[in-house]
């Protein structure tokens, strides 16, 4: 009988179907794009953190941002500190780099993409996934996403540096101020980006207001949760645009250090 | 206008069963469950399927089109190819009954587990006050229709069985973080959304959210947002910290 | 066997039917709750506009005076006074009450619930929730039966123990012991086993019989169930000849023709325009509403933001008015190119403004019939919508004339008159549900025993009869001609002769019925479902076809061609409907309507009532204003 309890008899089971999906559409074909796209950002990241040419005045780029040891050139340490050091003889990409790299791992928008294409736990909606168990987020290690917040905090620390360099790249090579070159541009518009990306975030929602059950008592807060929900409602496509974004930034940077692209141009 | 559309259709009691062809008249401006009709009209008299509004306000026409989870009133004929063989199964997470009707019992039985609206016992029927911007988000969870396709889409239970105990489901998720963001509700509902109805193993892959017929952002403005307020009571020390110098809850 | 022994069986489970099961468990009453759909499925669900109640959040001017005379008005007088007066009187207080068990209603600037505006009610006066309050009111019943549910667990180990429902089960006969109710007998769908209650009492809230017509709003449960067990059992029934053709249903796609467009789409400001622009409402208002609509677009268009100092658009004109205009402007060739009328908003309010105010309908239009409603008009057209008549109750308790049997809402007659307006019938579930559980359950009490359990092979052998049938009529068939007859000859306008018509066609039909068969299992048959339910189509038919023969008049949602007119001397009776006990012989007979009681009638102007009273009533209403 279909009533409110679930009495039922043991000989219902589900329908025995054996196919893994009756989709008939290209199911598979965003956990493939979204896969290929993550990859690039993968393997390209890897690249960058090793490469040394990060630094081209008044550019610095974004993978190595803020350059924060005493490898890093004078111009490009953050407000000109060096606090760790001389012992550290890493690329000081790798100091940084846990901070964005653990906000969007953490970031419930990622967490979705990668979920499904990298785990296919599912693929896609209606596909069978080919585990046997599947405890989500309840318990090690999947449940430290949980700390998504404080990578958010973090997250605005490093925007801030980001839009911090891309106002000092409207100085040119000699740090006169007034240049704008097509690296200015993308600096600025990746600092936008990121912006866009890092206050949409579902944690940025919450803190701002969405935790609140009575908006009507903080008019301010919920002006700034409306705001930021508007953001929120595009966080994928921010997501994606940002991460384009931030590599195209990163190796332009590079590509003039290399001296593949020059001033005044550039 | 019309045409003869090639439909496979599962057959069957209680599971066991198989997917059978069938070619059918279709007119223009027809949905799925309107050849479902002429079916049982014209050639199978005992062809099994719920509806009752057949204007996606209802929620019981719920069933699998080509694979994915859709209302047979609200899927036009139009989106399919003339000569495309369309196939109707009954929706896969929960128990068969009779081709495509489920047993949906699982989730009314969830639904009484999730602990009813609490509100202050000291305000009167009539003088309620609650502001436009304060009630819209639960208004929006409260647009469900329990067509139930989100529980059904959601592989923490299609794909594993044994989870059903542990897990309330999108639907019902939702309905938690209805109650939870309701202006008057006194209820602490953070701690059991996590412990006693699975919110956990939501891992915000957003099919609940793409297969809702109304539309309701479920992932983005249900499960996201009480993810975060479990958050703020398990697992973010400073936040602890706060409401244990400022004594404040409930704002 | 599967047997259950109840206090009170309440049969259907849409607002009506759950609300008085709420009360019967309030007063300690074990309930069964029995609807043919998934628990929370029902028709209301598909209200939309929302639930009139005069709280007065809106204008201040509002009160159960005003909105009690707008019922009587709206019903042309015929209304069960004092149905009328409870409901008018109650209704706020079941809304309020709603709030308390989790509704989620719009809400005003000072945090109260909001009201809008809708046809026939003097003031903003239906709480609601965007377009979707009939869902809203569902649920929040349903969440309280839960929560009803919960407490029980807690206190006695089972959450069944007070109330339980019971889920896809349709109930083909009630059963008596002597002349008092003994319980139900009826089928799970999902099985074909039988099922019986022992309850001394049954709550029928069936809703109505929309499905006895091909171009409806209702879904296939309006089979008129609630009012044909009714009858089968000895009960009567009344204003069966009045039906409300809701005037906007869509006409197109063919699937979907009759499905609601909401009223609220004319509130918030859509127009009504035939084929040539024009709109042509204010060519039909009657003389009985001249001084109460606008008579220029301007007045009209002034009214949506200055309600003190203009008159309404005559598009707010009541349902069966507004219905008739349509049919009229379709009938002389002025209508859409599928047949029906234009109804446009796109023009009058900005496209985000819309899709605020009317997401369900946005909604349903973009998603069934592929139209923008923010860019272009919708094409309208009357729909068989409601039935005013039903069981004969009285009305304070809903009991039906057989002791035991109680009915509410749509399956309750007399409350709405000749016509319904809009809104009282989401408050009507409301105040008459609840009022039909607690009679049943002072019933329950003021009984020194039990009924004793009834025998049920009649009814075994009458439901199984179909599936015993082989090569039988296809049900599907003769459903499908019974709602042709009905909505061609039996329908918005009717005459002598096509009444008739129809009568000899059902005559037929009945005799085809008992020849339908189904194949297949009795597991989850819908052939054999349908087959069962055309008794009570048929019978219920056959009532409205026989009371709008007899009513020579037209009147609310009773038009009758040839005898245009309301007459003041068919105003004091009712028709009322029996049957014997296997549906056969069924009769229709005059009965005088009792006149209102001097407080209630003495609320209206004389000058109003000259159009609807005797004059020997007139008197008396001179009498009664005299002495107050």
């Amino acid at each position: 009988m279909t009533q409110t309890t679930a009495e039922s008899p043991t000989s219902k089971q589900r329908a025995q179907l054996k196919v893994r999906t009756l989709r008939t559409d290209r199911w598979w074909l965003v956990p493939a794009l979204t896969f290929a796209g993550l990859m690039s950002f993968l393997i390209y990241g890897v690249w960058a953190i090793f490469d040394k040419s990060y630094f081209a005045e008044p550019y610095i780029a974004p993978f190595s941002s803020p350059c924060l040891a005493t490898s890093c050139p004078e111009g490009a340490r953050f407000l000109g500190l060096a606090p760790f050091g001389d012992w550290y003889g890493l690329p000081p990409g790798l100091l940084i780099l846990g901070l964005p790299g653990g906000f969007r791992l953490t970031c419930y928008y990622y967490r979705k993409s990668y979920y499904r294409s990298f785990w296919l736990s599912p693929p896609a909606c209606a596909v069978s996934e080919p585990h046997k168990k599947y405890s989500g987020e309840t318990r090690l290690p999947l449940i430290i996403q949980n700390v998504h917040r404080y990578f958010f905090y973090l997250a605005v620390v490093i925007g801030a540096i980001l839009a911090y360099d891309a106002v000092l790249a409207f100085r040119d090579e000699h740090g006169n101020w007034g240049h704008v070159g097509l690296g200015t541009i993308i600096l600025v518009a990746n600092a936008v980006l990121i912006a866009c990306y890092t206050l949409g975030c579902h944690s940025c929602r919450h803190i701002t207001a969405g935790r609140l059950n009575h908006f009507s008592r903080h008019p301010i807060r919920y002006k700034a949760w409306t705001f930021v929900s508007k953001l929120n409602a595009r966080h994928q496509q921010f997501a994606w645009a940002s991460m384009y974004s931030v590599m195209i930034a990163d190796l332009y940077v590079r590509l003039v250090a290399k001296g593949v692209i020059n001033f005044p141009f550039a | 206008m019309g045409y003869k559309a090639k439909f496979r259709v599962w057959r069957g009691e209680g599971g066991e069963g198989q997917l059978e062809d069938f070619t059918v008249e279709v007119n223009e401006g027809e949905v799925v469950l309107d050849v479902i009709h002429r079916l049982q009209a014209t050639q199978v008299p005992d062809l099994a399927v719920r509806w009752n509004c057949k204007a996606g306000k209802c929620g019981s026409c719920s069933m699998e089109i080509n694979g994915r989870p859709r209302l047979g009133c609200m899927t036009r004929m139009s989106t399919f190819e003339e000569t495309e063989t369309i196939t109707v199964t009954p929706m896969r997470t929960f128990p068969v009954i009779k081709d495509l009707v489920c047993d949906v019992s699982f989730n009314y039985q969830k639904a009484r587990e999730i602990p009813s609206f609490t509100p202050p016992k000291d305000v009167k029927p009539g003088e309620y006050r609650m502001q436009q911007i304060d009630v819209e988000r639960s208004q929006e969870f409260r647009k469900c229709i329990e067509c139930f396709m989100c529980n059904n889409v959601c592989h923490v239970i299609r794909d594993h069985d044994e989870n059903k105990p542990a897990f309330a489901g999108p639907r019902f998720l939702m309905r938690i973080a209805e109650l939870d963001m309701h202006p008057y509700d006194e209820l602490d509902r953070k701690e059991s959304a996590q412990e006693e109805h699975g919110l956990g193993y939501c891992n915000i892959t957003k099919c609940c959210t793409e297969v809702c017929p109304e539309h309701i952002k479920i992932t983005d403005n249900a499960l996201i947002p009480m993810k975060e307020r479990v958050v703020d009571r398990k697992y973010d020390p400073l936040v602890w910290l706060g409401s244990k110098i400022f004594k404040r809850s409930g704002v | 066997m599967e047997r259950h022994e109840y206090d009170v069986v309440v049969i259907g489970a849409g607002g009506a039917g759950l609300r008085a099961a709420i009360e019967a468990r309030q007063q300690g009453k074990r309930t069964a709750i029995i609807c043919k759909s998934l628990f929370g499925k029902a028709h209301t669900v598909m209200a939309e506009g929302g639930a009139a109640a005069a709280m007065g959040n809106v204008n201040s001017d509002d009160n159960w005076m005003v909105h009690f005379r707008d019922t009587m008005r709206g019903g042309k007088f015929l209304n069960n006074w004092r149905m009328a007066e409870l409901h008018a009187k109650e209704a706020p207080d079941r809304v309020w009450e709603l709030e308390e068990w989790g509704a989620l209603f719009d809400r005003t600037k000072d945090g109260k619930i909001s009201q809008r505006n809708f046809g026939g009610h003097e003031y903003p006066r239906l709480a609601h929730v965007g377009d979707r309050t009939g869902l809203e009111l569902i649920r929040t019943l349903q969440q309280r039966v839960v929560a009803l549910q919960q407490e029980d667990e807690r206190e006695h180990g089972d959450p069944e123990a007070f109330i339980k429902v019971f889920a896809e089960c349709t109930i083909t006969r009630l059963l008596k012991d002597g002349d008092a109710i003994a319980g139900a007998f009826g089928y799970w769908r999902e099985t074909g086993d039988f099922i019986v209650f022992d309850a001394p009492a049954v709550v029928l809230a069936t809703g109505g019989i929309g499905k006895s017509y091909v171009v409806t709003s209702n879904s296939w449960e309006y089979t008129g169930d609630g009012h044909a067990l009714a009858v089968l059992a000895g009960a009567k029934l009344i204003n069966m000849e009045f039906i409300q053709f809701h005037p906007t249903g869509m006409v197109w796609p063919p699937s979907v023709r009759g499905i609601l467009v909401t009223e609220s789409v004319r509130g918030d400001g859509g127009v009504l325009r035939n084929s040539e622009g024009r709109r042509f409402m204010f060519d039909y208002v009657p003389d009985v509403f001249k001084d109460k609509y606008a008579t220029t677009e301007e007045e009209g268009d002034r009214w949506y933001t200055d309600q003190a100092n203009n008159r309404r658009p005559p598009e707010l004109l009541p349902r069966d008015e507004v219905a008739r205009a349509i049919n009229s402007e379709v009938k002389a060739g002025r209508g859409s190119p599928q047949g029906g009328v234009f109804l446009d908003v796109s023009s009058r309010l900005p496209a985000a403004e819309i899709i605020k105010r009317l997401p369900s309908m946005h909604h349903q239009f973009k998603e069934l019939a592929d139209v923008d409603i923010t860019q272009e008009p919708m094409q309208v057209g009357p729909t068989c919508h409601y039935i005013m008549g039903g069981v004969e109750v009285e009305a304070d308790t809903g009991a039906a004339s057989v002791p035991g049997l109680f009915a509410a809402g749509e399956v309750s007659g007399g409350m709405h008159g000749s016509n319904r307006l809009g809104g009282n019938s989401l408050s009507d579930l409301l105040v008459f549900g609840r009022r039909a559980g607690l009679g049943a359950s002072a019933y329950v009490d003021g009984l020194a025993t039990r009924p004793s359990a009834a025998d049920v092979t009649d009814a075994k052998a009458e439901a199984v009869a179909p599936l015993e049938r082989t090569g039988g009529e296809n049900p599907y068939e003769v459903h499908h001609e019974l709602q042709r007859t009905m909505n061609d000859l039996v329908g918005i306008i009717r005459k002598a002769g096509e009444i008739s018509e129809a009568l000899q066609v059902v005559e037929k039909l009945k005799e085809r019925s008992k020849n339908t068969g189904s194949s297949g299992s009795r597991v989850y048959n819908p052939g054999w479902h349908l087959a069962i339910d055309l008794r009570n189509m048929l019978l219920v038919s056959e009532c409205v076809a026989r009371a709008a023969l007899l009513r020579e008049e037209s009147r609310g949602g009773h038009t009758r061609d040839d005898f245009p007119v309301m007459s003041a001397d068919w105003r004091q009776k009712l028709l009322v409907c029996s049957a014997a006990p296997d549906g056969s012989g069924v009769t229709v007979e005059e009965k005088v309507q009792p006149s209102m009681r001097g407080d209630l009638i003495s609320l209206f102007e004389r000058s109003e009532l000259e159009k609807y009273l005797t004059e020997d009533e007139l008197a008396e209403y001179d009498a009664a204003v005299k002495e107050s």
